[in-house]
């Protein structure tokens, strides 16, 4: 079963509909990119997925969103559990006002999560990625905190799942807002994974990042999708292509196509597709 | 030169004057003010002043310390009363109140501040001190209402319009994603605001809290009229006080005869503008801060 799919999804701001008929299932355990013109409704379908969108006054939204079954519109549905489960990335990375090592705990504080349920969830994911596989040349001595010190274990793992340890490692207690824009990007990475979330959302990440840094956050993209659903937005046709397993197009707020990466490129079966990634629209 | 180049500098050199005269006005009546009180600092000391209780102008005594006293314990009432409600409502505007409520609500707080404090004093004499009294003669504390308390309470509610107001401006200017990053987190609203919002709105809104301190310490007529101003130190929040902003409009302009009088008035003229110039401007370096940021 899909872990997202989308029916007749309808979201307006005020009077102005920005998508509309929008049915779609998102692939467990891939990299779904949502790809289309500027100001189609990109930003605005991610944030449906996590409720985000409820912080704007008019926003209206219609349709069904069922995350595991569930349909997370529903009043009843546990708001805090929902975006605990979807994490997200934004555009513009945000440092919470705090230090590097703060930032990656801020969840798990405040989630309340006790040692045993720490320790439960790295054990858990270390099944899927251990931490040998994130240190460079797999060197186990790099680990320098051992699994009794749960926090500053679990601070090391998540930067080491974004790919940013290495460079922070020894200002931990240093203002997050002092790290550069690819940095603080991977921070923003490493803090939603804190959580343990089941998907991950991210709205074209690495737009404010340098050539560099952007391939990194692709790279980790990659090794993090066998554990994670993850969607991201891009305007990029080359990323989508470089890290996309399934591809959703919109135009003018209309699910155009999708489909799996291969098929979409090689055999788009819309005009408007067809235009799009030729380049004659944009 | 061409007529345009030359209108271009006629203007700026005006505005360069009008800037100039319009801040050295703070300097001439500072500099006013300290030429008038030499008298009287030559003849006693500073530190004197300031700490004696004795206010007898006849017998030349001027001691300052009743009115200082009453003006920081109004003040302080003032603050108490009026900063805890004004924050929670600039947050509750800011944040959870949809936003029709929030324009209205600006301009309900613009109105307010827009009011004369005269009105404020004859809403207190109608109102406040009446309301005083009876809840003195509950507490078993007979008082005739004219208070600290009741100054207290007018006072705060004159200074809330500016705080309000300017935490309100200053929760706007977070960005929305450091909501954001925090609710998709999985935090509650509230969580959001206490971790996020607030500590990134720290200085602003501190310097709201300044700047509506400083209203409340220079504010003159509706204090005056609902203090009481008798000059002894108060012993409990029933007693009438006397602050010096009060001091000087009762008595300037009268009783100018007595010897040093005049000169002891001005004094204490120049001692309020110092501490209010001072709370605007540590208010302006915190705003300014904030927005270098
Ligand atoms: N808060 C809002 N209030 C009103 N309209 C909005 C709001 N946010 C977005 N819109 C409108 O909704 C439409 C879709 O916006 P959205 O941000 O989802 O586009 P996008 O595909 O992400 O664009 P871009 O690639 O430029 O980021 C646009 O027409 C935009 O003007
Ligand atoms: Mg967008």
């Amino acid at each position: 079963m899909p872990h997202i799919s989308l029916s007749n999804l309808m979201v307006a701001y005020g009077n102005q509909k920005v998508l509309q008929n929008i049915t779609v299932d998102i692939p467990n355990n891939q990299i779904t990119a949502i790809i289309g013109p500027s100001g189609c409704g990109k930003t605005t379908l991610l944030k449906t997925l996590n409720r985000l969108v409820d912080l704007y006054d008019e926003i209206r939204v219609e349709g069904e969103v069922r995350i595991d079954g569930a349909d997370i519109y529903d009043p009843k549905a546990d708001l805090l559990n929902l975006r605990k489960k979807v994490g997200f990335l934004s555009q513009k990375p945000y440092p919470l006002p705090m230090s590097i090592h703060d930032n990656i705990t801020f969840g798990p504080r405040i989630h309340r999560m006790n040692r045993k349920e720490l320790l439960d969830q790295i054990q858990e994911l270390e099944k899927h990625i251990p931490i040998d596989s994130l240190c460079p040349n797999g060197r186990q001595e790099e680990t320098r905190h051992s699994k009794t010190h749960e926090m500053a274990y679990l601070v090391e793992y998540y930067l080491r799942l974004a790919g940013l340890w290495e460079e922070v490692r020894e200002r931990l207690h240093a203002p997050a807002a002092q790290l550069s824009i690819g940095q603080q990007q991977r921070l923003a990475l490493a803090r939603a994974l804190a959580v343990e979330p089941e998907v991950i959302l991210a709205d074209e990440p690495t737009s404010a990042l340098d050539p560099i840094s952007a391939q990194l956050i692709e790279k980790q993209f990659k090794t993090l999708k066998n554990h994670y659903t993850i969607v991201v937005v891009t305007h990029i046709l080359r990323q989508a292509r470089r890290i996309a397993d399934y591809v959703i197009f919109l135009y003018l707020g209309e699910l155009v196509e999708h489909g799996p990466a291969e098929q979409f490129f090689s055999s788009p079966r819309d005009e408007r597709t067809r235009a799009y990634i030729s380049g004659e629209i944009s | 030169m061409h007529w345009r180049q030359i209108k271009d500098r006629l203007s700026a050199k005006s505005m360069i004057l009008a800037v100039a005269f319009a801040n050295s006005l703070v300097l001439l009546v500072g500099l006013g003010l300290l030429i008038k009180s030499i008298p009287i600092l030559e003849k006693k000391s500073l530190f004197h002043l300031l700490l004696s209780s004795n206010w007898h102008p006849l017998r030349g005594e001027f001691g300052f310390y009743p009115f200082i006293v009453g003006t920081l314990e109004v003040t302080a009432i003032a603050m108490i009363l009026a900063v805890p409600v004004c924050l929670l409502s600039a947050i509750y505007l800011s944040e959870y109140a949809h936003h029709r409520l929030r324009e209205i609500a600006r301009i309900t707080v613009d109105i307010m501040a827009a009011i004369p404090s005269v009105i404020y004093g004859l809403w207190g004499v109608i109102v406040v001190v009446p309301f005083v009294c009876l809840l003195g003669k509950w507490l078993n504390t007979p008082t005739t209402g004219y208070s600290l308390l009741a100054g207290g309470i007018i006072l705060a509610i004159m200074a809330s319009p500016i705080i309000i107001s300017v935490s309100l401006e200053v929760l706007r200017t977070v960005p929305i994603q450091a909501r954001e990053a925090a609710l998709a987190l999985g935090t509650t609203r509230w969580e959001a605001i206490k971790h996020v919002v607030l500590r990134n709105a720290f200085h602003g809104i501190l310097s709201a809290v300044i700047l509506g301190f400083a209203r409340a310490f220079g504010e003159t007529i509706a204090v005056l009229m609902i203090v009481g101003n008798v000059p002894k130190v108060p012993t409990s929040v029933f007693d009438p006080a006397y602050p010096l902003p009060a001091l000087l409009a009762n008595n300037y302009g009268e009783m100018m005869s007595i010897p040093l009088y005049n000169s002891a008035l001005l004094l204490s003229a120049l001692i309020l503008l110092l501490v209010v110039s001072a709370f605007n401007m540590t208010a302006h370096l915190t705003l300014m801060r904030v927005e270098k940021r």
